[in-house]
């Protein structure tokens, strides 16, 4: 079905059935108990778990397939969140035109950076990207700002002023994001018990996209245009040697991946309209490439699965202070409470970065193939107690 | 001409900055082969060796002075330095007074075992491993030393200031009849780098064991073959590039207060200067650190600022992939390096 295997078809089903039921899995906690601030499940944090997933999709086309470590990608989201905004200011709060502008210009962008930077591969691709990145964001930060040419309005970022044309923009239609007068910030809360559930609009839309973007990324996967870019990450002097030129390939690769990050650029305006330079930075960068990392590049899961993991701790995390450490060791007597505190409090809170930090450090290390891997390595653990039928099926599993 | 000549000199002095990271990047790069992701940060490590040491100093004890009254008309508490105790009150002013110079000798020792330890303890392993690995693995550890350095010193700048008769201003060009005023300690840090790139070229020029360096850059087999423990000296080279990073930033900071993200900052543009150098040489990276500099100076003058408005903050970026397309090899690189 959708000319997919089964396994990729179930892979598909569950992701679909995980994202439409976020909101009731990311509230597994009542909302007036103590561990409510555990929730996952309100619309900005939603929002971020899937268009981050879109980012990290979208990059791991590049890394995970051809091994072209790119560290600028952020520039394509930067991109796409001010090519949507400025959408808004000039047609109204629809979304449409936006993600779809925000798509067409980040893929130009990506193609001219991609022309000039994939020239080189290696180390050297990697700092051209970062160079390009850190070039747009100076571009947009102070660069295209000036009184007389205000194209990315720099530090304050560029938001929707009341002067603004909208010249599709009538008085029925919601004064924020919006598809055809669905507001984005619609939420329908549902109480049960005592739980709360949230259900947004702007979040299902976005689930929607990804499901869209994961459906194409498997697919391209799977296709020979995807087994080519694989050739490439193998051995790129090999397939030179035979005669074929591995440019177009990549090229190809480093455009899409560069329209997956303008998409989420564009989706990220499109739930808040505002667009800073901040997100082009080249820690931005960084991020997508920890997220992918972590969950494992070349996997199809692995870049949604560590999207989510590093957005969960970037909110929830850092929300952890020594009080609430308090609450948890309280049984322990009180020296040694006091010890334990003084051991976890430089990981939580403030320093979660560190943690995070740490994390990848172990996962580069140990773990290559990022949590994926991890999660294989232990179900074979498991099934290798089993008899020889199940273990021979194991290994015969791609390496993914 | 004083406005160019005051460029020029502001471009040395950002640019001797760039060009003894670069350094370190490059030998690292030429001997390793290893892209060091977390250079930057042993060049902020080596600035908070300062602020550490500053802190040091100023460690001290209270003692109430009976003949002093403060503003409640309780004894006044005097805090007095250890070192000014031991050393004498003249002495010991001095010695805090000079804290940033000193800092040099403290850093020395501190960044080298930091280099070995990092150099043993992680980069080892990652010989075999592809280049991608050797980058993430870096860029993790950068991350963390980063957030150590956050949680002891905050995320403020700490003011690391000069020695007070190194603080002013000269006035250079007195006798050709200009009149160019300069803040003295970045003269200091100019002249300063200038010395630790010259050592560094003559420790690799003229001393047997950088002799057995250059060989190992050369062909790396061929000097095992004949007997020689090279990845011993090639992990001292690692020590060393270290400890060019962390003097850098130890005497950067009283132009800019260290900060933990300074690392960063610095090596991103870092990278761009080794690229245009051209990977793993040496004279290429130190080269394209001042001339990238001196080019920042020039686009950060009112009259380049006003023609094309922010051009001093992409100027680097903009040569850099010039001189990229123009000379994929950057300015003085040579054939064969990192062109799998």
């Amino acid at each position: 079905m959708l000319g997919l295997k089964k396994h990729d078809l179930s892979l598909l089903i569950i992701v679909a059935i995980l994202t439409m039921a976020a909101p009731f899995l990311l509230n597994p906690f009542p909302t007036e108990s103590g561990m409510a601030q555990f929730n996952a499940g309100y619309p900005d944090l939603m929002q971020k778990f899937v268009i981050f997933g879109i980012f990290a999709i979208g990059f791991n086309i590049l890394f995970g397939l051809t091994g072209y470590l790119s560290f600028g990608h952020a520039a394509f989201l930067g991109v796409g969140s001010y090519a949507c905004v400025w959408m808004f200011k000039l047609l109204g709060y629809n979304v449409l035109p936006g993600i779809l502008l925000s798509i067409v210009v980040s893929g130009l962008f990506a193609l001219l950076i991609g022309v000039i930077t994939l020239r080189r591969s290696g180390i050297y691709f990697s700092i051209l990207t970062l160079a390009f990145a850190q070039m747009s964001f100076a571009l947009a930060y102070s660069v295209l700002s000036n009184p007389k040419f205000n194209l990315t309005n720099g530090e304050t970022g560029l938001q929707v002023y009341a002067d603004d044309p909208q010249w599709f923009h009538s008085d029925r239609l919601p004064d924020l994001p919006h598809l055809f007068g669905l507001s984005m910030r619609a939420t329908h809360r549902m109480e049960l018990g005592a739980w709360e559930f949230q259900f947004n609009v702007g979040y299902y839309m976005c689930a929607v996209i990804m499901l869209l973007c994961f459906y194409l990324a498997i697919r391209i996967f799977r296709s020979p245009f995807g087994l080519m870019l694989r050739a490439v990450k193998s051995n790129q002097q090999r397939m030179n040697y035979t005669g074929l030129n591995s440019r177009p390939y990549t090229l190809a690769a480093f455009v899409i991946s560069g329209m997956y990050a303008g998409l989420a650029g564009g989706l990220l305006s499109a739930v808040d309209p505002l667009a800073g330079a901040e997100r082009m930075q080249w820690t931005a960068s960084g991020e997508v490439v920890l997220m992918t990392i972590l969950g494992g590049a070349g996997t199809l899961i692995g870049p949604v699965l560590g999207a989510g993991l590093i957005k969960y701790f970037e909110n929830i995390f850092s929300k952890i202070n020594e009080s609430v450490l308090h609450g948890w060791f309280g049984f322990l007597p009180d020296g040694l409470e006091d010890f334990v505190i003084t051991l976890v409090y430089p990981f939580v809170g403030k320093g979660w970065h560190l943690t995070l930090g740490v994390i990848f450090m172990l996962v580069v290390i140990f773990l290559p193939g990022g949590l994926v891997e991890g999660g294989q390595r232990i179900g074979r653990l498991f099934r290798g107690k089993k008899p020889s039928g199940a273990a021979k099926s194991a290994t015969t599993e791609p390496a993914e | 001409m004083d406005a160019i000549i005051l460029q020029i000199l502001n471009g040395l002095d950002k640019g001797s900055a760039y060009a003894l990271i670069a350094l370190g990047l490059t030998l690292i790069f030429g001997t390793l082969g290893v892209v060091n992701f977390a250079h930057g940060a042993l060049f902020m490590i080596g600035a908070f060796c300062s602020v550490t040491l500053s802190k040091l100093l100023n460690l001290s004890f209270e003692t109430v002075d009976p003949t002093q009254k403060d503003f409640l008309g309780n004894p006044l508490k005097v805090k007095t330095p250890y070192v000014e105790s031991w050393f004498g009150p003249e002495v010991g002013a001095t010695i805090i007074d000079w804290s940033v110079p000193l800092a040099i000798l403290f850093a020395i020792p501190i960044m080298l075992v930091i280099g070995y330890v990092m150099e043993r303890g992680l980069i080892k392993h990652f010989y075999k491993r592809p280049h991608a690995d050797q980058i993430l693995v870096t860029f993790g550890l950068a991350i963390v030393l980063q957030e150590i350095v956050k949680f002891y010193f905050g995320a403020n700048p700490i003011q690391t200031p000069a020695p007070d008769a190194l603080s002013g201003v000269a006035n250079l060009g007195g006798a050709l009849g200009l009149q160019i005023a300069y803040p003295i300690w970045r003269l200091v840090y100019i002249g300063f780098s200038l010395l630790l790139i010259f050592g560094a070229f003559a420790f690799l020029q003229f001393t047997t064991f950088g002799m057995v360096v250059r060989a190992g850059m050369a062909d790396r087999e061929t000097v095992q073959l004949l007997g020689i423990d090279i990845d011993r000296r090639f992990t001292i080279m690692f020590g060393l590039a270290a400890a060019i990073a962390g003097l850098a930033g130890v005497m950067y900071g009283p132009i800019n207060a260290p900060n933990y993200h300074m690392g960063m900052d610095f090596l991103v543009l870092s990278f761009v200067v080794v690229v245009v150098g051209g990977m793993g040489s040496l004279p290429g990276a130190v080269l394209a650190g001042f001339l990238l500099g001196i080019l920042e100076a020039f686009a950060s003058t009112t009259w380049a600022t006003t023609t094309i408005p922010g051009i001093n903050q992409i100027i680097i970026y903009l040569v850099a992939i010039i001189v990229l397309l123009t000379r994929p090899r950057g300015l003085m690189g040579k054939k064969g390096v990192m062109e799998d």
